[in-house]
């Protein structure tokens, strides 16, 4: 279980990162926190020539309240996350789902910035960003741009990052003041990747939904938002028959391998009671 | 690719300064037990799952199969072998691991203690729950984590200078 040989590189800005990405061409990988990247190294399914580390670059761990926004730096780990008293006041979906990522090792070594980047649709965090309504910041030899989640993500392991670029931060709306909150994973064991999982964040109104939106992990190719689940409970008291209308509409979206996790039909099944479990304990805990 | 250059790196492994000569690609965990020697911790699964190399890196317990030697340049590290007490006695950690039968092949048993060092850092009085999920990352094949759990209590105990109970089963 050794990598294939590599040179290293270290730099110490997001500029001398992208400059060595641009000069080392495809045969350079950035590297984060490693815990996607080192182990698919040593299945030798990937065999970068380079690794240029970002873990020098200091300005790329941060967690900061930018108005009605929170931004979070690429290379905050999930423990980091998981330690922030703004995260938990401002984003609780956020903390819940750090928890439930891998296991305590990997969470702190782990990067926000590595989970959503690579791409992969195992990872917890893309579906959450598309709930969210989250935009990212690429850095590249042109000058930074920003993308939203949901135009970022275009297959398995497929994005809009351009050769060159790096995704230096994650910038997520502030949801509402007493919104309601849920991601309802299910998996095999601890540290396990999602057999399937679903994230709610939702307002009430007068008993009604008022604004609901609806991320999916792990059904598809990549994360998916769930739009026309997310309208049939709006509007609604979250009763047995809109919620099933949501979750035959969430159903219809989902398109899953088969895998050790089950074959899709089980898991599009699954699929299913995660959304209709998350609207539930959104709603219950929304003011 | 041609071999790729060797990187000189240096850290500090148990209060001692070390250094070396390695590959890009070697292994935190192949520095540890190859070069420096330090074969307590141990290799199981090496594909981050098992938690038997667990290290102490910077104050975050890490798997040093998942990380190359080169990303520790400059780290301060404890592994089992600096666990002990100054004066070479078992530390409360390595006495609860004792006293309570915390292991049966020993496996998993370095990996466990650097990782409940980190939990008791962190959280000095820790729930059953709190310590389950905070070893959630560690396996072991043999005690059912009974044991591990109840030696971690009395670790937790004996720090907090409080009396150490045993559940009832």
């Amino acid at each position: 279980m050794i990598p294939g040989p590599f040179t290293y590189h270290r730099p110490e800005s997001v500029a001398d990162a992208v400059k060595l990405l641009i000069e080392l061409g495809d045969e350079a990988r950035p590297l984060a926190g490693g815990h996607s990247l080192i182990p698919m190294m040593k299945l030798r399914l990937a065999t970068p020539d380079h690794l240029v580390d970002l873990a020098g670059i200091g300005d790329l761990k941060r967690i900061v309240r930018d108005g009605d926004r929170i931004v979070i730096g690429a290379m905050t780990t999930q423990h980091e996350l998981l330690a922030s008293e703004t995260i938990a006041s401002c984003l609780p979906i956020l903390h819940e789902t750090a928890l439930l990522i891998a296991d305590p090792q990997v969470r702190y070594r782990g990067t926000v910035g590595g989970n959503v980047a690579n791409g992969d649709p195992g990872n917890d965090m893309p579906g959450l960003m598309l709930t969210l309504g989250a935009d990212y910041t690429l850095e590249g030899p042109n000058g930074n741009r920003t993308i939203a989640a949901h135009e970022f993500y275009q297959g398995a392991y497929f994005t809009a990052i351009e050769p060159g670029e790096i995704l230096t931060s994650v910038s997520i709306p502030v949801p509402p003041a007493g919104h309601g909150h849920a991601y309802e994973k299910l998996k095999r064991k601890i540290g396990d990747y999602a057999t399937a999982a679903a994230a709610v964040v939702l307002t009430m109104a007068g008993g009604k939904v008022a604004t609901c939106s609806i991320g999916l992990t792990n059904l598809s190719e990549t994360a998916l938002l769930a739009e026309d689940a997310a309208a049939a409970v709006i509007g609604t008291t979250l009763d047995d028959a809109s919620l099933k209308k949501a979750t035959e509409a969430a159903r219809a979206i989902m398109n899953p391998a088969g895998d050790g996790r089950g074959p899709p039909e089980y898991r599009k099944h699954v699929g299913g009671i995660m959304v209709e479990r998350a609207l539930r304990r959104a709603a219950a805990v929304a003011r | 690719m041609a071999q790729a250059k060797k990187t000189q790196i240096s850290m500090t492994v148990n209060g001692q300064p070390v250094e070396g000569l390695v590959e890009p690609r070697t292994l935190l965990i192949h520095f540890i037990r190859e070069n420096l020697q330090l074969t307590g911790s141990h290799i199981g699964c090496e594909t981050t799952h098992c938690g038997a190399c667990t290290i102490d890196m910077d104050g975050m317990s890490v798997k040093s199969c998942t990380v190359f030697a080169v990303q520790a340049e400059g780290a301060e590290i404890t592994t089992i072998e600096g666990i002990a007490n100054p004066d070479g006695t078992l530390s409360v950690l390595q006495e609860g691991f004792r006293q309570m039968h915390g292991l049966q092949c020993g496996f998993c048993t370095p990996g466990m203690i650097t990782r409940a060092h980190r939990l008791l850092q962190e959280n000095p009085n820790p729930s059953e729950e709190e310590i389950r999920f905070g070893i959630a990352g560690n396996l072991c094949r043999c005690t059912g984590y009974q044991n591990i759990v109840k030696a971690i209590q009395y670790a937790a105990a004996k720090i907090n200078g409080t009396e150490f109970k045993e559940a009832a089963e």
